[in-house]
């Protein structure tokens, strides 16, 4: 069975400053992968190559034995790959039901359609509602996007990465700037609605990391220097030194 | 089962909001029934049709063009060339439906146009849209035989081939034609704004990026919003053209592109019915005001100045804004802040308009000191004395502006925490 996600020799450079260099990683279906790495180590690059924000100078991505490098997002996001952001992006002047709604429409098969009303389609405001539950914003289904507060918008920002139906999952930092309490919730919020689906992220927060994830990957100076599970990463020499160490 | 029986009521309220849109544009011409006056509300309707499909772009994809007027002129030459080849005698097409002979030239040209704007967004479509929109204004001095030259194009509009048995010669016949399409029109528009297409389109205005990420090519999207916006501005200038029985180049122009702008703007991109109010209020301007002044281009000019620094939501920005506190109950706390402030803002006005007319006497009039009419007095331009007394009247409205400004905003903050206040208790 092919690997959810793979990435064999990638490199970024911009204009002559490499950023990634030679990442090679594979990713199982099903697996939750957490990338941890200094600041400046190149995740968030790592992130906006496979989404198809930017292509690789070298190498090549691969989503389900599939090349996926060179394509334009919306064309990976149609093969089954949905991400979110660092920084909350949504529809700011939507209600929450609207940013819901529109990250349905695709899958729905609605396409362009100037012909269909959207408040008539009896099943995707259905499952817009669903999702609205299951993030538990019910109550501020009407509620426009900007006026949410913080944690709020990160709880939307991945129900509209997660509701278009897409198996595997770039999160960017999902609890970055989140308290304590907050944070729990968010994470029991993210196994439930990824169970089943390929999870890739980005992780700042170590108790985060080693509690969710299934395997880590250490990516320090554009190159990956270890690749493994949890207890075998906080064992391992290289990345004490490398990274964790200074977090300590 | 409360569910649909909400969607019911909000499908009654819609389609009673409509009911009276079309049963107000009936009734008009009972109540305004002078020839000059059924000729602006004719105009009215046209640009309605034209500012809604401009905001099409601007309000509900974000794009801000400086060309529409292409789509429109466009379909009013069509439409001109269609009625002309029928009264020729060489095709046969009902006037009833002449515009939309304009909607399929403003829908054709919309496409191959739109097929190059579209691929950027921001400024370069902005750029582009501009490139486009003198090109095509230049290229009507080439293709003569299409836009008619120097005289541009005229025909007559009574053409024997109808579907209900009017002339259409009579204006108020005209008027019924195009009110009747402002409504069909509208309400196409409107339903846009619900479909798929419309969300994503909303979805690109407010973040591209994130329309990428949930399956949508933002250039597509921008370039089918774009062709059915030259549609409906094709259907307005079709109507524009059977009222006025002769298109020009200009009406391709970069003016008439900045006046559907101005309109839409004035009248507000945010809501879906801030074009109308924009393209009835500026209809009125051009035609009443002009009449009275010969700068009313200046007046409109600042009136467009200041929406743009105090409120960006145009017209209907300012009413939606007092939604909320209407609803709370809390207009009335409102009121003495405005009436506050609507004593010096007539008085700003007065001097303003005071200033203005005597700039202009001073430089136009063949005689500048003979006696102008200004709120039922005599004033003469070359007095000293009357230019003092003009700036000091609006120096104290304005003085006094910015005093009640100062009232309103207070009141606001008041009713805005009550607002909050009762909203925590609910």
């Amino acid at each position: 069975m092919s690997d959810a996600l793979r990435l064999a020799g990638v490199h970024k450079r911009f204009g002559e400053t490499p950023i990634i260099r030679g990442v090679d990683l594979a990713v199982a279906p099903g697996e939750r992968h957490a990338i941890i790495g200094p600041n400046g180590a190149g995740k968030s690059t790592l992130f906006n190559l496979i989404s198809g924000r930017y292509t690789p100078s070298e190498g090549e991505i691969a989503l389900h034995g599939k090349r996926i490098s060179g394509l334009a997002p919306h064309q990976i996001n149609r093969r089954g790959l949905s991400r979110s952001f660092q920084i909350t992006n949504l529809f700011q002047n939507m209600t929450v039901f609207e940013n819901l709604r529109c990250s349905l429409l695709w899958a729905h098969g609605y396409k362009y359609s100037f012909w269909h009303l959207v408040g008539r389609q009896a099943a995707l405001n259905e499952a817009a509602e669903q999702w609205l539950e299951r993030l538990g914003l019910t109550a501020r289904r009407d509620v426009l996007a900007s006026l949410l507060t913080y944690a709020e918008q990160r709880t939307l920002e991945i129900g509209t990465t997660i509701a278009g139906g897409a198996d595997v999952i770039l999160l960017d930092e999902p609890t970055a700037g989140m308290g304590l309490a907050e944070r729990d919730h968010t994470m029991a919020m993210i196994s439930e609605v990824t169970r089943d689906k390929t999870l890739l992220m980005v992780e700042h927060d170590m108790g985060v990391v080693f509690e969710l994830a299934d395997r880590i990957s250490v990516l320090v100076y554009g190159q990956i220097i270890a690749s493994d599970t949890p207890e075998a990463i906080r064992a391992n020499a290289a990345v004490q030194e490398a990274y964790l160490g200074e977090a300590h | 089962m409360s569910q649909s029986q909400t969607a019911r009521g909000a499908l009654l309220w819609h389609i009673g909001i409509w009911a009276l849109f079309a049963l107000v544009i009936a009734v008009l011409p009972y109540i305004f029934t002078s020839s000059s006056s059924i000729s602006m509300m004719s105009q009215m309707g046209v640009f309605i049709i034209f500012a809604l499909s401009y905001n099409m772009l601007l309000g509900e994809a974000g794009m801000l063009s400086f060309g529409h007027a292409v789509y429109f002129g466009l379909g009013g030459f069509f439409t001109l060339h269609a009625i002309r080849a029928v009264n020729d005698g060489v095709w046969s097409f009902p006037l009833e439906l002449m515009p939309l002979v304009g909607g399929a030239g403003g829908l054709a040209f919309g496409i191959i146009f739109g097929s190059i704007s579209t691929r950027r967004a921001g400024v370069t479509f902005a750029m582009i849209t501009l490139g486009i929109g003198s090109m095509v204004e230049s290229s009507a001095n080439m293709f003569t035989d299409f836009f008619g030259g120097e005289s541009g194009i005229s025909g007559n509009r009574v053409t024997d081939v109808t579907l209900f048995g009017f002339s259409y010669g009579p204006s108020v016949e005209v008027y019924y034609l195009i009110g009747a399409w402002t409504v069909i029109a509208a309400v196409a528009m409107y339903l846009l704004t619900k479909t798929p297409l419309g969300r994503i389109s909303n979805a690109v205005r407010d973040n591209p990026e994130r329309a990428q990420f949930v399956g949508y090519n933002t250039t597509i999207a921008r370039f089918i919003q774009f062709s059915l916006s030259g549609f409906f501005a094709g259907i307005a200038g079709g109507l524009f053209a059977i009222m006025f029985e002769i298109m020009t180049a200009p009406n391709v122009g970069l003016v008439q592109s900045g006046a559907v702008l101005l309109m839409t703007f004035i009248g507000g991109v945010g809501v879906f019915f801030g074009p109308i109010i924009g393209a009835v209020l500026v209809t009125y301007m051009h035609t009443a005001l002009s009449g009275f002044s010969e700068g009313w281009i200046l007046y409109f000019g600042l009136l467009f100045v200041f929406m743009v620094m105090y409120a960006p939501g145009g017209i209907a920005g300012v009413l939606c804004v007092h939604a909320a506190p209407w609803r709370a109950g809390h207009l009335w706390r409102l009121l003495p802040g405005y009436l506050l402030a609507l004593v010096p803002a007539l008085l700003a006005i007065a001097g303003l308009v005071a200033v203005v007319e005597m700039g202009y006497q001073l430089s136009l009039a063949y005689d500048p000191s003979s006696p102008i009419d200004l709120f039922y007095m005599e004033v003469n331009a070359t007095s000293l004395l009357s230019w003092l007394v003009a700036l000091l009247v609006l120096a104290v409205g304005i003085a006094g502006v910015l005093g009640a400004a100062r009232v309103v905003r207070a009141r606001w903050a008041e009713v805005n925490r009550s607002m909050q206040a009762s909203g925590a208790k609910t």
